[in-house]
């Protein structure tokens, strides 16, 4: 299946540039450009041969990971990409880190006292967490620990203390669904029968719901977490744009507003690709998390 | 307690869309330069932005602009989805296998990528942010309507109705849309809260509503530059935004209970 998917995202991902209306050529040299400019940049591109002719081309250069020439850096697309993608990848896992930290600990406590105010109280701060925009929610922070108190550098990249304020922004909403996620997950498990026969065996509630419920309940959890991959990765186009973070989404915006299409179409190829790479490894952990499901 | 607080707060920006120009008499691209970033006074409650132009005129202005999408994306992607997905659903076949690639394809681009791809190459401007979002935006109404209509399609009165002869078109209509139209209400309120932080997030990115016209998401933007010296740029349009997504999700949240036939 995932095959045809890729194939479908990379023909999506050619057909961009044939989207811009009248000339991209023309489009990212300027109206002002020289005609004979034009027609090099368009010989260069591809844009001259036939449509055809023109796809089987990028399907086949993409497919060895030549992903064309950036045009305002003329560089690889992928050199780009790569000097970028450690950056994007620290942010991410920085966001997840700390997304699970205060989800699951919310869950179960919410999960543990249901019905009860705490429980209100939590999944309100999570509908809450989930409604505030990243872009909002980012500024704020900086505004308060950056700006107001100077406890932390307000942009770029470089410390310890730079990662901080965008891994909570970006980690903020991934938190509030994995916290209300948790809670449903901890609250069927704490009605399985082997909860019941722990407490019989006089386990304490506390040492039942972390060794027993909480470790079952986490299955859901850990697949969710996988499958909100993407919307991190997106998030971090937003994220990185708020605080300077040279990563790969600020470059794909950088590239947004320089016209440099194909640098956009190998940034936007990437982050799908590795998004259904990202899909398929959730899908293969599930089985091997979940006996039943390999069996199936 | 939470759905009338969702309902209060959706209620509450609807009004200060309509009744905008009684509530604040400003142009909002009128100008006070030698105002500029003053903060809020009798005069201009949510004070002034970096141009000396009124916030709240904006703010105004902003809320039909974020209200308009999300109406706008949602009726026409629910609508395309709920098309969609009921023929899926219901033929089944090779239609429902070719729309299900299609969907696929669709769904491996995570958020708003593919609204970002194609804004990037059709341009700035709120008709191809709709745009942008719809063709994104009609997959998550196609799969919910699919779903519901392979399960509704095996019960017993809609096979009936098909044992009398009603054509596919009528079994669809009479039938099938009836039995979805609860899950996908509730879809639609949650979803119009995603397309109005998406439309938000595009223009903040300056892919979107191009300036003067006020969007909240610029008006974000053009704050970022001004944190330290007038906070309340970046304050009351992410304000406005925050409330307005909390109250759609706090209805989606609340008719999901009343329309669940458990509920």
């Amino acid at each position: 299946m995932t095959i045809p998917v890729i194939l479908g995202v990379a023909t999506l991902v050619f057909s961009l540039i044939h989207l811009v209306p009248g000339d991209p050529a023309q489009s990212m040299l300027g109206e002002s450009a020289a005609l004979g400019d034009v027609v090099e940049l368009r010989a260069r591109l591809g844009l001259d041969r036939p449509v055809m002719t023109q796809y089987v081309e990028y399907l086949s250069r993409a497919a060895r990971g030549d992903l064309g020439t950036s045009f305002r850096y003329q560089t690889p697309v992928t050199k780009e990409i790569g000097a970028r993608l450690a950056r994007t990848a620290q942010l991410a896992c920085a966001a997840m880190a700390i997304a699970m930290l205060i989800a699951i600990p919310l869950g179960t406590v919410a999960a543990v006292f249901r019905g009860r105010a705490i429980d209100q109280v939590a999944m309100t701060l999570s509908l809450v967490g989930v409604s505030l925009p990243n872009f909002w929610l980012g500024p704020l922070l900086a505004m308060v620990f950056a700006v107001g108190l100077g406890w932390l550098p307000v942009s770029g990249a470089g410390s310890l203390a730079h990662l901080v304020l965008p891994a909570i922004t970006l980690g903020a909403a991934l938190a509030a669904v994995l916290a209300r996620l948790t809670r449903t997950s901890v609250i069927e498990e704490l009605q399985e029968l082997y909860v019941v026969a722990a407490r019989a065996r006089g386990l304490s509630w506390l040492r039942t719901v972390i060794r027993h419920a909480l470790r079952n309940s986490l299955v859901p959890v850990v697949t969710v977490i996988g499958l909100q991959f993407g919307a991190v990765l997106t998030g971090t186009i937003i994220t990185e744009t708020i605080f300077a973070w040279p990563g790969l989404g600020r470059l794909l915006i950088q590239a947004i507003g320089f016209r440099d299409y194909p640098l956009v179409q190998g940034c936007i190829l990437f982050i799908a690709v590795t998004y259904v790479g990202m899909n398929l490894l959730v899908d293969l952990a599930y089985g091997w998390l979940d006996p039943r499901i390999r069996v199936r | 307690m939470t759905y009338r607080i969702g309902l209060a707060l959706v209620i509450g920006v609807v009004a200060l869309a309509v009744l905008g120009p009684w509530l604040s008499p400003y142009d909002p691209a009128a100008q006070w330069l030698p105002l500029r970033l003053q903060g809020p006074t009798w005069a201009h409650p949510f004070g002034l932005d970096e141009l000396g132009r009124d916030i709240l005129a904006r703010l105004i202005v902003g809320a039909r602009i974020s209200l308009l999408v999300g109406v706008a994306v949602v009726s026409v992607s629910a609508s395309v989805g709920l098309v969609i997905g009921a023929i899926a659903g219901y033929t089944g076949g090779w239609v429902d296998a070719l729309i299900g690639r299609v969907m696929d394809v669709l769904l491996a681009f995570p958020g708003i990528l593919l609204s970002i791809a194609l804004v990037a190459v059709l341009g700035p401007s709120l008709a191809h942010v709709v745009l942008a979002l719809v063709v994104g935006g009609w997959v998550g109404y196609a799969r919910l309507v699919r779903g519901q209509a392979l399960k509704l399609r095996e019960l017993e009165f809609v096979q009936a109705a098909r044992a009398i002869g009603a054509p596919t078109w009528r079994v669809l209509r009479d039938h099938v849309v009836p039995g979805v139209l609860p899950a996908l209400i509730v879809q639609s309120t949650l979803g119009m809260a995603g397309a109005i932080i998406a439309e938000a997030s595009l223009s903040f990115l300056g892919l979107g509503v191009q300036p003067p016209t006020p969007s909240w998401g610029t008006m974000l933007d053009a704050g970022r530059g001004h944190l330290l010296d007038a906070p309340h740029l970046t304050l009351v349009p992410g304000l406005a935004i925050a409330l307005l997504v909390l109250g759609l999700n706090f209805v989606g949240d609340g008719l999901r209970d009343r329309l669940s036939p458990r509920g």
